[in-house]
């Protein structure tokens, strides 16, 4: 390499390609010493070839740093083009020569007064190059000139360098007020200095996210609104992704900044159309869907999409990458658009596996049969990746389109004719979803699929296949002497195998007992004895266990129905699709994945988030996973401090005896308990988890005594996972808590904690009479938590109050790491333990957990009162929700009062704080009515009856010890209840009432 | 923004490295070297990411553009980049290659420090950068940079507001020349059903125009002439297509957008030189030239019959040229035999391919090409995978239809009219991706 450097400052001199064979003989020591005669030659023409051949040397990347002080001497010339060179050469060395570096010094503060414009430039451009702390000095003043320098050209270039400064030196920067200059620059009237100054405050601003730097407002808007029409192309760009940073104040101003930018969309540059695209796709988040431009701008942003495909490969696949996330977030701009991204033969391969993942996102009845042409010709092609996605694509398009199924299997069936490996492989692993999502209806091309069992090499097609057999058992003949086959090398087998099998066996065994015992035998044996896989284990020992005690229950749980399985598949989720929406064109777009995942230190971690109707509520700044601050600054400052109000609450009512009640103290020390869920909560999952309870699994055999006189009534977790679910190993989530349930006799009465509660919610059933519980409500949709869904309900067993939840994980990923607190609120709700999530929740799995709930918590009134904030914890974020609970729930069992002191305290409480209710529809007799509530707590004191009429007087008292009195009016024949509600803290009425509903008519 | 921009040849040896911010050290160098020049695999993306460190690349011919960051860079912004970076680099000295890189490397540094700063794309014109970058390696300069008016005329232009063209050009004879350069696309299936069709073209000019001329142009877009009213629609009706449907256009950033976007029009002060002033795109009613029609037959396994016709399909008096059909074969083929009416064809052993080459064809006639070809018995279970026939040409006419309607060019300071501009217009339809599944 170095020869071509000497070698072409020969060339240009002598015009041939002659060499100098004594000149490249030469030691590198020598060369270095030949070089440092030449730049010390009087010969300007000679000066200029040594400096040449030293950038060469330099470019290829030989240390020239021994001369430094010859080159810097050069320095000092009228001929620019060696001024730049010599520049050049500082730029690289002076980080490693600091002292010399400052040689330089005179000579660029020198330049920067010159009275050429282009000097002026370069030598300010240059000097923010050098990194040198003592140059950065030095640097200050002529930078201050150049700013306001008579020169476009010379301001355009001292804008860009104030950002280099600030990378440097940001103090610095602030300290002489550049900022401020810079900022004034952004009103330049030459619009490329506009431009530059628009880059370099974005970049400064992003490394300062709260300084407002950029203080972006409608003035500065419109003149930067204005410049976007005159610069260049670049500064249209810097400008436009600027913009992308402003959230308008309202629809009109969003509107009208929409309008001015959408002229962009015809530039000849990609990158301006896509980020015109971007400040589009941005703040058409708040213009309302019916306005009539709205529909304007969704058809006009397709044309330059689509045209973006012409351009080179590399901006296709840029283009490619941007518009999978435009047709997530908005399919309707491109769903007539199919064709355009069919794949073109000789399309580079990261092309080709792009169109194809729109194609399917694309796909619809309208088109299916065109997209599935496609699919078919391209199954045939050459490069494996790109067949594999073909083929895996068209069980897409079945599962997406029903219509479609049928030709999709056929497909597929053709597909596996050729009996080309992955193609087979990767064609039975799509099948098994396809039966899945329709089952009972393709089961005639098993047969089909079992010839190929041979050839299936892949764990993935081999599980998917094992699934087949196992599922269809009973339709298929010899399933007990396929799955046999598989059995032989069962311990060769991956993890992902050997659970299928596993299942697949018990499948078979459940549905035709009498032929496959001892395959059953020989498969849990496998699985318990001789495996070292954990998951493997425990799963063998359910079976075992359930198959041994009740073949009814194994049966329900092995055989239960399958949840459906989603039709879109790899889908962002919707926050982090959000966010990459404010990134389009960006790398983070190109990766899809944030911007903090691949980019270090403190630039680009803030998250941007899309303005507007989508998210106000659930996108409240929590910049980053594991901070508790997030949730203690929820409550806004509405609600006055506690002690307030409802402490009156609490002070009214000390009149009844509260000898077994919990202690309504809100003390702030408990507030401290709470916080620690989430700041050290993993530490205690993880303690919790390393001393289990003692779950004998692993000791006793499965026909151990105490076992089997359980009656294992199946519980209500989701049975679904334990048998159906194909997903792979880490899916025993719901299953730890499955065994235990089934067995709470093995269990002395642990601790405390979260595990033992879990079982009392399984052996709840010897309950009296249930409490009122409402039923499950979705608290937190996946789409607000990055694929977390939590839906849960409240509920009061055995005098605990339990909050019972399923999470469901959504998300592509494993979920670990959960934890839960709660915001302040009005009955001091706290949770009593850590919430128990042992196992990692996988995709596409649920969990329930009950999580015991104490009522000594930090109290603060809550507006409805009986609203929770809740904000839940895992690996990937926070996520914060708000639910309400039935005020029933909170009924103490010692709430029935003594006749004599009811009626004092009837008449005590002042009419004024009686409030009455109807209740529609109810047609319970007064004594159902009045056992049914005593379930929940609210117990009845007195009856009578006046004129048919009958009047119950009941009670009640709310863990807060405050007192509700109650007159429930039942006239027979009438379903409309009419019930007097009479309390020291009037607020709680309504909640009392609505309770009052909803477990009357439960 | 950019950190850093490196130029390899095709062993991996750094021709160009500019380095541009400070989170990029020297081993990204060998890092881009070592994982995508030299990886085994295929490149699988124009983007790699190693080691927290995104590189962009372009090829041209064998030699390797990386541009290097670490932050969150407008992705297209940078691609666009390097593709201007190699449009100036090619304007200043022609192919870029090897030879032509080092021979001109301290010119390239001198525009990657210009045009780069910071990573921020500057002005990025070759018009501009001409006039105070020059070719010093091969002529030096006779005035180091000239007068004073001289020099604040290069800053203004160079950032002014039309940054492509300085002022004071003089020619005698104030001429034009436009092409319409079209490129038509076509997925056919083998029973010839239009796949996918769509014609990408591009308005390229050539302008030797006096001072600072105001030119606008029109053409038969649709919609313009739908707003001009029903006025002439009645002359020549039925002849040819009086309008055509623009999907998209996108122009040089010295045409006015806005004004597009409000009334429709293209008015602008074009470059000195050649330009590109405009691309386009359409998709309807596109004149497809050629119609391919294949027919394979495969006769058991060691033969394979192909049979192809190709139709011309424009009006007679017109002439088509370089017409070329590619007839893909299986790699097992052991031997080829040709019967073609017209042109010449030849078996391609190292393409896996027929070629048949036509000099020329008229249009409304059609031509036919047999072959037999012998295949190896082979025990790989794939069945070939069957390319499609694609095919080139060139034709005297855009298929899509489009008409330049008129070029005015209006320069009030100067004593020239629209009337004294010669102009040229001549149209080229070249095909794109044209194939026809068989």
């Amino acid at each position: 390499m170095q020869e071509w450097a000497n070698q072409l400052c020969e060339n240009r001199q002598f015009g041939s390609k002659m060499t100098d064979s004594k000149y490249f003989t030469t030691t590198k020591k020598g060369e270095i010493f030949e070089l440092k005669a030449e730049l010390n030659s009087d010969k300007k023409e000679k000066k200029k070839e040594a400096v040449k051949k030293v950038i060469a040397s330099m470019t290829v990347g030989k240390d020239v740093s021994a001369l430094f002080p010859d080159v810097v001497n050069c320095m000092q010339t009228d001929n620019l083009e060696l001024k730049k060179l010599v520049y050049l050469y500082l730029m690289n060395y002076a980080k490693s020569q600091p002292d010399m570096a400052i040689m330089a010094v005179n000579t660029f503060v020198k330049d920067c007064e010159d009275p050429n414009p282009l000097i002026r430039a370069l030598a300010v451009r240059t000097m923010g190059c050098i990194r040198v702390d003592k140059i950065t000095e030095y640097l200050c003043e002529p930078l201050r000139k150049c700013l306001k320098d008579e020169d476009p050209y010379v301001r355009k270039t001292a804008a860009v360098c104030v950002a280099k400064l600030h990378d440097i030196n940001a103090q610095l920067v602030e300290d002489q007020g550049f900022l401020d200059t810079l900022k004034d620059l952004i009103s330049d009237s030459n619009p490329m200095v506009v431009a530059n100054a628009v880059a370099a405050l974005s970049e400064i601003a992003e490394s300062h996210p709260n300084s407002n730097l950029l203080d972006l407002n409608p003035q500065t808007i419109n003149k930067l609104l204005t410049a976007l029409n005159e610069c260049t192309e670049w500064g249209q760009i810097f400008i436009l992704d600027c913009l992308a940073n402003y959230t308008p104040r309202d629809d009109r101003e969003s509107q009208s900044i929409c309008e001015r930018v959408t002229p962009r969309l015809s530039h000849a540059n990609s990158a301006v159309v896509l980020s015109a695209v971007k400040v589009l796709m941005k703040f058409m988040e708040m213009l309302p869907k019916d306005l009539d431009y709205y529909g304007t701008l969704l058809k006009k942003l397709a044309p330059p999409l689509v045209t973006l495909l012409s351009a080179e490969p590399e901006l296709q696949y840029v283009a490619l990458r941007n518009i999978n996330l435009i047709v997530q977030r908005r399919p309707e701009i491109l769903k007539h658009e199919m064709k355009v991204f069919f794949v073109k033969y000789n399309d580079p391969i990261y092309v080709k596996l792009e169109k194809l993942d729109i194609m399917i996102r694309l796909a619809s009845q309208a088109n299916i049969a065109q997209v599935l042409a496609e699919l078919k010709e391209y199954a045939t092609e050459v490069d494996v990746d790109f067949v594999r996605k073909a083929v895996r694509a068209i069980g897409r398009c079945a599962i997406k389109v029903e219509q479609s199924a049928e030709r999709c299997v056929s497909t597929l069936l053709d597909l596996i004719q050729t009996k080309v490996n992955y193609v087979v492989q990767e064609a039975i692993v799509v099948i098994k979803d396809i039966f899945r999502k329709y089952p009972n209806k393709y089961e005639s091309v098993i047969a089909t699929l079992c010839e190929n069992l041979d050839s299936l090499d892949e764990p993935e097609a081999r599980a998917a296949m094992i699934w087949i057999v196992g599922e269809y058992a009973e339709r298929i003949d010899n399933a007990d002497e396929l799955l046999e086959s598989f059995l032989e090398g069962f311990h060769d087998e991956s993890t992902q195998v050997q659970l299928q099998l596993l299942t697949a066996i018990v499948k078979l065994f459940l549905k035709k007992p009498t032929e496959t015992q001892e395959l059953v035998q020989q498969v849990l044996s496998l699985a318990t004895q001789d495996s070292d896989n954990p998951d493997l284990r425990d799963r063998g020992y359910i079976y075992w266990r359930l198959l041994s005690t009740d073949p009814v229950a194994a049966k329900e749980v092995v055989l239960a129905e399958k949840p459906l399985i989603s039709e879109e598949t790899d889908l962002i989720e919707p926050t982090l699709l959000e966010e990459l929406i404010c990134h389009i064109g960006t790398l983070a777009s190109v990766y899809h994945k944030p911007p903090s995942a691949f980019v270090e230190g403190s630039r680009g971690v803030q998250h941007k988030r899309l303005p507007g109707s989508a998210g106000s509520g659930e996108s409240v700044d929590s910049p980053d996973t594991g901070s508790a601050a997030g949730v203690s600054e929820a409550p806004p400052a509405v609600i006055p401090s506690q002690g307030d109000l409802l402490g009156d609450l609490l002070n009214l009512d000390l009149t009844p005896p509260t000898a077994t009640g919990p202690p309504p103290a809100p003390s702030s020390g408990m507030q401290m308990g709470a916080m620690d869920l989430l700041g050290g909560g993993l530490d205690s999952l993880m303690g919790d988890e390393s001393e289990p309870p003692p779950i004998p699994l692993r000791t006793d055999t499965p026909q151990s005594p105490q076992l089997s006189h359980q009656s294992p009534s199946p519980p209500d977790y989701s049975p679904t996972e334990l048998g159906g679910d194909l997903g792979g190993s880490p899916a025993m989530g719901a299953g730890f808590g499955a065994p235990a349930a089934a067995m709470p006799a093995t269990f002395s009465a642990p601790v405390s904690g979260g595990l033992d509660d879990l079982f009392d919610l399984g052996g709840g059933v010897g309950m009296p009479m249930g409490a009122y519980s409402p039923p499950k409500t979705v608290w937190l949709p996946a789409m607000k938590a990055k694929g977390l869904e939590i839906s849960g309900t409240f509920a009061r067993r055995a005098g605990v109050i339990q909050m019972e939840m399923t999470l469901t994980n959504k998300a592509m990923s494993v979920m670990t790491d959960f934890a839960i607190q709660f915001n302040r609120n009005s009955f001091g709700l706290a949770p009593a333990g850590p919430l128990q999530v042992l196992t990692p929740l996988s995709p596409n799995q649920s969990i329930e957990v009950a999580l015991p709930l104490s009522t000594v918590g930090p109290v603060m009134k809550m507006e409805p009162l009986s609203n929770l904030q809740v904000a839940v914890k895992n690996n990937i974020d926070v996520f914060y929700f708000s639910c309400q609970y039935p005020i029933s729930m909170l009924f103490v069992e010692d709430g029935k009062m003594e006749r004599q002191v009811f009626l004092a305290t009837w008449k005590d409480i002042p009419n004024d704080n009686e409030s009455q209710f109807q209740i529609k529809d109810c047609h319970l007799s007064s004594d159902a009515a009045s056992s049914k509530l005593q379930g929940s707590n609210v117990f009845t004191i007195a009856k009578r009856t006046v004129e048919g009429q009958d009047m119950l007087y009941q009670s009640m008292k709310l863990t807060n010890g405050i007192w509700v009195l109650a007159e429930l009016r039942v006239q027979a024949g009438n379903p409309n209840y009419t019930v007097s509600l009479k309390c020291r803290a009037p607020e709680v009425s309504q909640c009392v009432f609505q309770s009052y509903e909803a477990m009357l008519k439960n | 923004m950019i950190g850093g921009l490196f130029i390899y040849n095709h062993k991996g040896e750094v021709l160009i490295s500019r380095v541009y911010r400070d989170d990029i050290g020297r081993n990204a160098v060998d890092a881009f070297r070592v994982n995508v020049i030299h990886a085994r695999q295929q490149v699988r993306s124009p983007v790699t990411n190693i080691a927290r460190t995104s590189f962009f690349h372009v090829k041209r011919s064998n030699i390797w553009l990386a541009a290097v960051t670490k932050q969150n860079v407008n992705a297209t912004m940078v691609f666009e980049f390097l593709y201007k970076m190699c449009d100036v680099m090619s304007a200043y000295f022609g192919k870029i290659s090897e030879e032509n890189v080092k021979n001109n490397f301290v010119l390239i540094y001198e525009l990657l420090d210009e045009i780069l700063d910071f990573g921020y794309p500057q002005n990025s014109e070759t018009g501009a950068l001409k006039t105070f970058i020059t070719q010093q390696g091969i002529k030096s300069q006779v005035r180091p940079h000239g007068t004073k008016e001289e020099q604040s005329q290069i800053t203004s232009q160079v950032t002014g507001q039309i940054g492509w063209r300085r002022e004071g050009i003089k020619y005698r004879r104030n001429e034009l020349f436009l092409d319409v350069l079209e490129s038509v696309n076509l997925l056919m299936s083998p029973q010839g059903q239009v796949l996918s069709a769509h014609v990408s073209g591009r308005v390229v000019m050539k302008s030797y125009l006096s001072g600072m001329p105001e030119c606008k142009f029109g053409m038969n877009d649709k919609i313009v002439i739908d707003r001009q009213g029903k006025g002439g629609s009645s002359e020549d009706g039925g002849k040819s297509k009086q309008s055509i449907a623009i999907d998209d256009c996108t122009f040089h950033q010295c045409v006015r957008l806005s004004k597009f976007d409000s009334e429709r029009s293209i008015s602008f002060i074009p470059p000195d030189g050649d330009y590109e002033l405009m691309r386009y795109r359409t998709t309807k009613d596109i004149i497809l030239p050629f119609r391919v029609i294949p027919l394979v037959r495969e006769v058991g396994r060691t033969k394979l019959e192909v049979k192809v016709v190709i139709k011309s399909n424009f009006k007679s008096s017109l002439l088509a040229q370089k017409i070329e059909v590619r007839i893909p074969t299986p790699l097992n083929t052991s031997g080829v035999q040709l019967i073609c009416m017209k042109g010449k064809a030849k078996y391609k052993a190292s393409e896996n391919a027929i070629v048949w080459k036509i000099k020329r064809m008229a249009g409304m006639k059609e031509s036919q090409i047999s072959a037999e070809i012998e295949l190896l018995p082979t025990n790989d279970k794939k069945k070939w995978a069957r390319p499609p026939i694609s095919m080139n040409f060139e034709v005297p006419f855009a298929p899509s239809g489009l008409k330049v309607r008129y070029l005015k060019v209006f320069e009030p300071k100067l004593n020239y009219s629209d009337h004294d501009v010669i102009k040229w217009v001549r149209y080229i339809g070249r095909s794109g991706i044209y194939e026809t599944r068989c």
